[in-house]
C-alpha cells in the first residue's frame, strides 16, 4: 500500500491532531520543531514555526508533544527539524530523548548526508543530487528515502514537480528502500499523481494549514481526502 | 562531512540537500580558477583599473597624539567599501562557471551595491534582497542599486535585516540553483564561501603589510577591524595572521558580539558562534550600523578566537558615533559606522604604531547619525 505522511508542526493541538491524521488515513507523522531561520521551508511552514516558537514550542516543550501524541496514536512519528536545535541540545542526547518519547527516526533539514552519523535518520535526496549520491543516500537512510521532488523550498504548487519522475527513475536503478514524494504536494489530485511514481508522499504545508483554518475535523478530512485519491489511483492507474 | 571546510570545529556545509551539488560544483570552479594564471590576470587588471587598487595606506594627522594609526583606505574603493573585492572576484568565477543570475544578500546596502555594480559591468541578472528594516535605514543604497540595474526584493519578515535578508537570498537559490549563482556578501556561509570570500579579500592584507613596510619599516603592533560577518578584517589579518608579534583586534557591535557573547551553533549553512539561546534559536542582534547586524559571524574568526591567535572585543552605538564624529572632524574623513567600531576601540589600546581597516565610507549613514 502506498503510504502517506502528513507533517504537522509541535504545538498545543498537535496530539489531537496528529489522531484526526491518523483517522483520516496518515501512515506516518513528521512533527515539526520549530527554527527560527529555517531554509528549507517556504512562507507555510515558516510561519507555523514563528507561531509554535511564540507560543513555547522549544525544544523540551516538542520533546513532550511528542510523547503526547504518541499516547495518541501508534504510527511512525518523525521530528523534523533543524541542526541549530540538535547542536545546542547534543545529537547523541536527543536522538535518546526523542525516542523515549516515542520518534521512530529524524529528518534534519539541513544536516547533509556526511555530517552526524551518530544520529540515524531519513536522508533527503533532491532533483539536483547526482545519482552516485543518491545511492549514498539511500545506503544510509533509516527506512525510506525523502525524494525532494522540486528544486525548492517547501509549500504548494499548482502541479506536480517535473523533476520528480527523472528523480524516481534514478533513485529506483540504484535502490530498492521505499521512496516517499515531498515539497508541492497538497491536493489529492497532487498527491494521487506523486504517489503513483513513488511509495507515497508526505503533505506539509497544506496540511499545517487546513489543520490551523479548520481544525481537527477539517484535517481528517483532508487527509481522508488524500488516502482516497492515492488507494485509488493505486487500485486503478490512470493511463 | 570531510574535514574539507572546516576551521577547528566551525564551518562545513549545513544546507539543504539541493545546494550541495551546487557547493560542490562552486569549490570545482573556484579550484580552476585559483590555479588559472589567466584568472590571475584578469582580476589584478580589474582591482586596478575598475577598484582602483591598491587602496592607500593613510597615515592620520590628528587622530591620534601619541601614537601611529594608519588606516587601510578601502572607502576609496569603487562603490565606496572592501565589498567591491569578493563582488568582483565572484562574478569573474559565475561567469566561468555559465551563471548567468545573481542573488545577493545586503545589510548596510554596500554588498548589494558591489554586487549589482559588477553584474552591470559583466552584463549579469542581478536580484538583491533586503530587509525592510534596513531599506529604511539605508534608502541611498537602495536607490544606488536600482539604478546600476538590479532588483531589489524587500523582506517583511523576523527582524527585517541581514539575518532574514540572507535566509530569503539562499532560498532563492535553492530554487533557481541550477541557473544562479549565490554571491555572498561575507565570510559566512557554507564552504567553500568563507574560504572563497576570505581569499578574495586577502588583497586588503597583503597590500596593507607591504605598505606599512615601506613606510615605518616595521609591522605594527596591532591591526583593528571591525567584524560583522567579518570579511574585511579576515582579509585584513590574512596579511599578519603569520606573524604572531601583531595583535589581531576584530570589534564587534556590543549588541551583535556573536564571539564577544555567542555560542556554537548553526546558522546560514555554516557552524559557527552564534548569538543563540540555549534552544538553539538564533537570538536577534542590534546595531546602529546595518552591516554589523547579524547575529552569526564567519567560522574562521571563532577558530581564530579560539585559538587566541585573534581577538574580539565589543564597541557600543554610541561609542562608534564618537569615532564617527572625531574622524570626520580631525581627518576629513567621514568613515561609514561599520569601522567607527574598530576606531572607538584602535584609538584606546596602547600600542605605538595601529593598522585599521577603514572598510567603507560613510555617506550611507548620515541620516542615521543626522538623526542621533
Amino acid at each position: 500500500m502506498k503510504r502517506v505522511s502528513i507533517y504537522l508542526m509541535a504545538g498545543q493541538k498537535t496530539p489531537e491532531l496528529a489522531a484526526a491524521a491518523v483517522a483520516g488515513g496518515a501512515d506516518l507523522l513528521e512533527i515539526g520543531f520549530p527554527f527560527s531561520d529555517p531554509l528549507a521551508d517556504g512562507p507555510v511552514i515558516r510561519l507555523a514555526g514563528e507561531r509554535a516558537l511564540a507560543e513555547g514550542m522549544r525544544t523540551q516543550a516538542c520533546l513532550e508533544c511528542l510523547a503526547e501524541t504518541r499516547s495518541r496514536v501508534d504510527v511512525p512519528l518523525i521530528p523534523m527539524t533543524y541542526a541549530s536545535l540538535l547542536e545546542a541540545y547534543g545529537y547523541e542526547r536527543f536522538r535518546d530523548d526523542a525516542a523515549v518519547a516515542g520518534a521512530t527516526s529524524f529528518i534534519v533539514a539541513d544536516l547533509p548526508l556526511e555530517a552526524a552519523p551518530e544520529l540515524p535518520r531519513i536522508q533527503l535526496v533532491a532533483p539536483t543530487t547526482p545519482t552516485e549520491r543518491i545511492r549514498l543516500a539511500a545506503e544510509r537512510t533509516d527506512g525510506w528515502l525523502y525524494l525532494v521532488s522540486l528544486t525548492g523550498t517547501t509549500g504548494t504548487r499548482d502541479t506536480v514537480s517535473g523533476q520528480l519522475a527523472g528523480l524516481v527513475e534514478r533513485a529506483r536503478a540504484v535502490t530498492d528502500v521505499p521512496l516517499l514524494a515531498g515539497f508541492g504536494i497538497a491536493t489529492a489530485e497532487q498527491a494521487a499523481a506523486a504517489a503513483e511514481l513513488t511509495d507515497g508522499v508526505v503533505v506539509g504545508s497544506r496540511a499545517v494549514e487546513i489543520a490551523a483554518r479548520e481544525g481537527v475535523e477539517g484535517l481528517e478530512r483532508y487527509v481522508r481526502s488524500l488516502r482516497t485519491a492515492v488507494d485509488e489511483r493505486a487500485a486503478s492507474p490512470a493511463s | 562531512m570531510t574535514s574539507t571546510g572546516y576551521f577547528g570545529p566551525y564551518g562545513g556545509r549545513y544546507v539543504p540537500e539541493t545546494l550541495v551539488p551546487a557547493l560542490d560544483e562552486l569549490e570545482r570552479g573556484w579550484q580552476e580558477v585559483r590555479d588559472d594564471p589567466g584568472f590571475a590576470l584578469e582580476l589584478e587588471g580589474l582591482q586596478r583599473d575598475y577598484v582602483g587598487r591598491p587602496t592607500p595606506l593613510y597615515r592620520t594627522e590628528r587622530l591620534a597624539e601619541e601614537k601611529a594609526v594608519y588606516l587601510k583606505r578601502e572607502d576609496l574603493c569603487h562603490t565606496g567599501a572592501h565589498k567591491i573585492n569578493n563582488a568582483l572576484g565572484q562574478a569573474l568565477i559565475a561567469r566561468r562557471l555559465g551563471k548567468r543570475r545573481i542573488v545577493a544578500e545586503t545589510g548596510a546596502g554596500q554588498h548589494g551595491v558591489a554586487a549589482a555594480t559588477v553584474c552591470a559591468r559583466f552584463g549579469l541578472e542581478c536580484v538583491v534582497y533586503m530587509g525592510s528594516e534596513d531599506m529604511a535605514r539605508q534608502a541611498p543604497n537602495v536607490e544606488r542599486m536600482r539604478l546600476l540595474g538590479a532588483e531589489v526584493t524587500s523582506v517583511e519578515f523576523g527582524t527585517r535585516t541581514l539575518k532574514e535578508a540572507t535566509s530569503e537570498a539562499i532560498r532563492d537559490w535553492i530554487t533557481n540553483v541550477e541557473t544562479t549563482h549565490y554571491m555572498i556578501g561575507s565570510c559566512v556561509g557554507p564552504h567553500p564561501y568563507p574560504e572563497l570570500v576570505g581569499e578574495l579579500q586577502a588583497v586588503i592584507g597583503r597590500e596593507a603589510r607591504e605598505q606599512i613596510l615601506e613606510v615605518e619599516g616595521r609591522l605594527p603592533d596591532a591591526v583593528v577591524a571591525c567584524v560583522g560577518g567579518g570579511s574585511n578584517a579576515i582579509g585584513l589579518f590574512a596579511g599578519f595572521v603569520d606573524d604572531p608579534e601583531v595583535r589581531l583586534i576584530g570589534v564587534e557591535a556590543a549588541g551583535a558580539a556573536s564571539l564577544g557573547t555567542g555560542r556554537a551553533g548553526v546558522l546560514h549553512g555554516a557552524r559557527s558562534s552564534l548569538l543563540a539561546d540555549d534552544d538553539g534559536q538564533i537570538a536577534d542582534a542590534h546595531s546602529i550600523s546595518a552591516g554589523l547586524d547579524y547575529p552569526g559571524v564567519g567560522p574562521e574568526h571563532a577558530f581564530l578566537r579560539d585559538s587566541g591567535r585573534a581577538e574580539y572585543l565589543p564597541a557600543t552605538d554610541d561609542e562608534a558615533l564618537v569615532a564617527f564624529h572625531l574622524l570626520a572632524e580631525r581627518e576629513g574623513i567621514i568613515p561609514a559606522l561599520e569601522p567607527a567600531h574598530a576606531l572607538a576601540r584602535a584609538l584606546e589600546l596602547e600600542a605605538d604604531l595601529i593598522l585599521v581597516g577603514l572598510s567603507g565610507r560613510g555617506d550611507k549613514d548620515l541620516a542615521t547619525v543626522l538623526a542621533r
